[in-house]
């Protein structure tokens, strides 16, 4: 064939994209290929294909939705991490004149890589995974509002995910950092498709974030059950409607600056350019606009899960109830005000550097505010040392530390002389680690046996708990002494002996977080295996205090058979409380809507319009937009998305439910 | 506490589709209100009717801003009762965020222009 | 849905309801539409925002003064208003379930829309053909990006609006289709209002400069 016709049908995808050369990525792809291919094998041998399309992968149910955003976020946290621990090798390694074992090229986009997958894949699946399952049962909802456009949100973010790791075999990813600063990202300095990879995997999962946030803002708005003013909601679902309020309100900011940056890059316009009156600075300015938001994106709904486990473990009703309230919502306003805390040294003036670092001191003063809310709760508490909660006394150890050097790079001049160290690396994994993994994981073990009828195995999740703690401090303490010292980020080599040391301890302590996770992962399977000894047939085996609580576990498909009424914050204490007979007659057929495989389709065709558009393969990009659109407009023209369970269905798993109930006595 | 619950429950379920409709007269008075205020900005700049750029920039963009609430209301029909007020406050939000959003990016470009761009220090230095 | 148990009568709390009528199909559709428009204003905001940080930066290229022609754009902001009242007119015609009328004051909405369309095209292509091409300046560039994107809304508005006249051929005014209708009204007069600022911020004060 002529390379004409060659180029026109793969664009600029040819055998010498594959990295055949990196025997490491080779490896990987081996191994990726091998457990791919048993895991397909298995599923086809067990017949499961169908079972998946239509119970899970065509669902529209917001708590299988959740489930499947966490799996995705624990598949995802396992690459990104071996990217961490990639990292802490090479830097362990790479003294006394050692190249260490990864070459410049490859470093490059393992750093890029790790950052934009824990934040965007893994961080936001996990938050999104929890509201999406938990906000509708805590406000006694059915689903969500839009329970089609949550199935096509949660399918957009797998489709991000998936252009991120094709980029690990095919061609490469982004040698920008993870947020692909110009002049760098422009074409002239990343010809190769490594930034377009960044770019159309953030725009493909962005649309899904933006489209779930408005999901979310609306469910609560609207779908409350009755009685349940908004002061009387519980708090994780106060901070999951601020976190979707930041969501709508910065990631059109995101899609914007990503979409100038293409237009960069494919047509050559001059927005970020060096030439021509560009500014790159401006993409600086713009993407932190989204990005300091995103941040408390992350971690505010972890601080409703906070604020839901320490009630339930310390037995007492939370703290301060409506100060939380408003702390969140400041929270919410004034993490759009401090945008400019990270790229003091830019060179904006003193005026503009001061305004921005006395709003970043500020918001201290609501999230200290919280954290006190949460002492005053344990304090007289009967406090019940489960999983959930030690998680959140290990985040509240942590995430003072991790908010105290915040404060300390908020001053500016400190920054100048802190700005890009590893001091920064180790203050800002110090509060998401901190505060948004320890939160997800409080969150897990707290509502996993909500979701699947059993509590996880303690004794695992124990050693998982105090690995994963451990390492972390090994970790990240000797990078705030290195950063002190004046060690910058994303160095691959160092002449100076005496730093080795530190970086020896951070990679010990890397390893600790990897035996976590190896433990993490046993939890899951031992409890799975010992799920009849650990069964909860209650409902409610915490003895909490919110709405989700008061339906079986896991919760029918319709979550509540009968719409609950609230009296209280703590609407389930208080039903437990004042003698709350369950319904056992009297039901009715229920209103539901029905599954449809549209969501996953119409994903799948945006991925591969971003794959077309990666590799130059216009008519694989045309002709996926063009598919893209007729399908979503033949959805228009189904008008019939719903469906009633028989009254029959709802009478059987309510009785089956009455039955557990009984022989739990 | 009972009777509260009931009344906060029944409005809830007040149907109006969450939305006001205009009628004839005020769809009309919309569109001969923008009209009239599209035509004299085009028409200050186009003839220079008035003397300094800067009073003409300003009376412009006022005229944008009253403009913006006439369609608004008479086209978008917003009020603060539409969705429980929730409509109101979406649109407050988003102006919040638009105005920081535009004056940060602005201010924060311009200090660093004028800090940073190297023919001010040049010329300083003569 | 109401609570039928009475609570005086039995004197226990109401934990429940008993009585339950689901919510209306299109319950949430005005306010999430609402809110995604906030978005997509948010996305005109910083493009916007784009434009005053970098509109001066001519780079020795043309400036707003060499290229604007302002009668043109008078003539094409006339359009989006006209419009905007016969969008107003087929809503009207719509609560008076007059069917025909609707559809022909939305065809004559689809017309005005494409005749916008056509002007600025128009007005590219001339641009262009002048040498004034988005990579000639960062101006440029953010010219062609703010009003190019305003384009592309509009241009979704009439694919949504010819969607939407098919669907009331096919299926009537039912109550479905009067809440898209009412969801294309909405967008169609959110951008109305983004226009003003294009023709404000863009033309008017980029002559003025």
């Amino acid at each position: 064939m002529s390379p004409d016709l060659l180029k026109l049908i793969f664009g600029r995808l040819g055998l010498e994209s594959l990295p055949l050369h990196e025997p490491i990525v080779v490896g990987t792809f081996v191994v990726v290929a091998l457990g791919g291919a048993a895991l397909l094998g298995g599923l086809t041998y067990f017949r499961l294909w169908g079972y998946l399309w239509r119970e899970w992968f065509t669902t529209v149910d917001h708590k299988r939705i959740g489930i499947m955003y966490m799996i995705l976020g624990i598949v995802m946290l396992l690459r990104g991490f071996a990217d961490a621990l990639m990292m802490r090798g090479q830097q362990a390694l790479a003294f006394g004149g050692s190249e260490g074992y990864l070459n410049a090229h490859h470093y490059d986009q393992v750093f890029t890589a790790h950052g934009v997958i824990m934040i965007f894949f893994v961080a936001m699946p996990l938050v999104t995974g929890l509201m999406n399952y938990v906000v509708p049962l805590q406000i006694g909802a059915r689903d969500v509002s839009f329970p089609f456009l949550n199935n096509f949100s949660f399918w957009m973010t797998v489709g991000g995910a998936v252009l991120v790791m094709a980029s690990l075999f095919i061609g490469e990813f982004a040698r920008t950092g993870w947020l692909a600063y110009p002049p760098l990202s422009n074409i002239g300095y990343s010809p190769d498709v490594g930034v377009d990879y960044y770019i159309w995997a953030l725009q493909v999962a962005g649309v899904g974030t933006t489209l779930s946030g408005i999901n979310l803002i609306c469910t609560i708005v609207k779908l409350r059950c009755p009685g349940m003013s908004m002061m009387k909601m519980p708090v994780f679902t106060w901070t999951s409607l601020c976190t979707n309020v930041l969501i709508v309100a910065s990631f059109p900011v995101l899609t914007v600056v990503l979409a100038l940056l293409s237009l960069d890059r494919y047509v050559g316009t001059n927005f970020f350019t060096n030439d021509f009156g560009g500014s790159p600075m401006m993409y600086v300015n713009l993407i932190w606009i989204w990005g300091h938001p995103e941040v408390y994106i992350l971690v505010l709904p972890a601080f409703g899960i906070f604020s839901e486990v320490t009630s339930t473990f310390s037995g007492k009703r939370l703290f301060g109830y409506t100060s939380m309230v408003y702390a969140t919502v400041v929270i919410t306003i004034l993490s759009y005000l401090v945008w400019l805390h990270h790229f003091f040294t830019m060179g904006s003036g003193a005026s503009v550097n001061s305004f921005f670092g006395i709003t970043t001191m500020i918001i201290s003063i609501p999230t200290g505010a919280k954290m006190f809310n949460w002492l005053f709760t344990m304090y007289r508490g009967r406090i019940r040392y489960e999983l959930p909660m030690m998680w959140t006394i290990a985040f509240m150890l942590t995430f003072v530390i991790g908010g105290m050097t915040g404060v300390l790079l908020a001053v500016p001049p400190a920054d100048f002389v802190l700005h890009n160290s590893l001091f920064l690396i180790a203050h800002f994994h110090n509060v998401i680690i901190g505060g948004v993994v320890f939160g997800a994981f409080a969150g897990i073990t707290y509502w996993f046996p909500k979701a699947f009828g059993f509590r996880l195995d303690p004794f695992w999740g124990k050693l998982s708990f105090w690995f994963w703690v451990s390492g972390f401090y090994l970790a990240f303490m000797p990078l705030y002494v290195l950063g002190l010292m004046g060690v910058t980020r994303r160095l691959r080599v160092f002449d100076d002996p005496s730093l080795q040391i530190w970086f020896v301890i951070a990679a010990i302590g890397a390893g600790l977080v990897a035996l976590g996770i190896g433990c993490m992962l046993v939890q899951f399977a031992v409890s799975f295996l010992r799920r009849e000894q650990l069964k909860d047939v209650t409902g409610d085996p915490w003895d909490a205090r919110t709405l989700e609580w008061a339906t079986s576990s896991p919760p029918p498909d319709y979550n509540f058979a009968f719409t609950p009424v609230v009296h209280d914050n703590d609407a389930w204490w208080d039903m437990k409380k004042r003698g709350y007979q369950r319904p056992l007659t009297g039901f009715r057929p229920i209103h539901m809507p029905s599954s449809t495989g549209t969501g996953i389709i119409l994903a799948g065709l945006a991925t591969a319009m971003g794959f077309g558009l990666i590799w130059y393969i216009w008519w694989l990009a045309a002709a996926s937009f063009i598919a893209m659109l007729a399908v979503g407009i033949g959805h228009t023209f189904n008008y019939h998305r719903d469906f009633d369970i028989p009254v029959d269905d709802v009478v059987r798993t309510e009785d089956s439910r009455t039955k557990l109930l009984a022989g739990a006595k | 506490m009972n009777t509260d619950t009931h009344a906060a429950h029944a409005d809830d379920h007040h149907h109006d589709e969450g939305h006001a409709h205009g009628s004839l007269s005020t769809y009309m008075l919309g569109f001969v209100l923008s009209v009239v205020l599209t035509a004299i900005p085009f028409w200050l700049v186009m003839s220079g009717a008035l003397p300094s750029k800067q009073v003409t920039a300003l009376v412009i963009m006022a005229f944008a801003v009253v403009q913006i609430v006439v369609h608004m209301i008479y086209f978008l029909h917003m009020n603060t009762r539409s969705e429980n007020g929730w409509s109101m406050m979406a649109l407050i939000f988003t102006i919040v965020m638009v105005v920081i959003a535009l004056s940060g990016s602005l201010w924060v470009m311009n200090h660093l222009n004028s800090n940073m761009m190297p023919i001010h220090q040049m010329t300083g230095m003569k | 849905m109401t609570v039928t148990v009475n609570p005086a009568q039995t004197g226990a709390p109401v934990f429940y309801v008993v009585d339950e009528h689901p919510h209306p199909e299109g319950w949430s559709t005005s306010l999430g539409f609402w809110i995604y428009l906030m978005s997509d204003c948010l996305i005109f905001a910083i493009l916007f925002a784009t434009f005053g940080v970098l509109g001066g930066s001519y780079a020795a290229g043309p400036a707003p003064k060499d290229l604007f022609d302002l009668p043109l754009v008078a003539l094409n902001t006339s359009m989006l208003l006209l419009s905007s009242i016969t969008y107003g007119f087929a809503m009207l015609t719509m609560q008076q379930n007059r069917i025909g009328q609707t559809q022909m004051w939305l065809a004559i909405t689809g017309l005005f829309g494409a005749a916008f369309i056509g002007i600025e095209l128009t007005e590219f292509a001339h641009m262009i053909h002048e040498g004034a091409a988005p990579q000639r300046s960062a101006f440029l560039s953010a010219f062609f990006t703010l009003v190019g994107t305003h384009g592309l809304h509009v241009t979704c508005g009439l694919i949504w609006l010819v969607t939407l006249m098919v669907q009331v051929f096919k299926f009537g005014l039912i109550e479905a289709n009067r809440r898209r209708l009412m969801c294309l009204s909405m967008f169609w007069h959110f951008l109305d209002v983004v226009w003003i600022g294009v023709f404000t911020f863009v033309y008017l004060l980029g002559v003025l400069r």
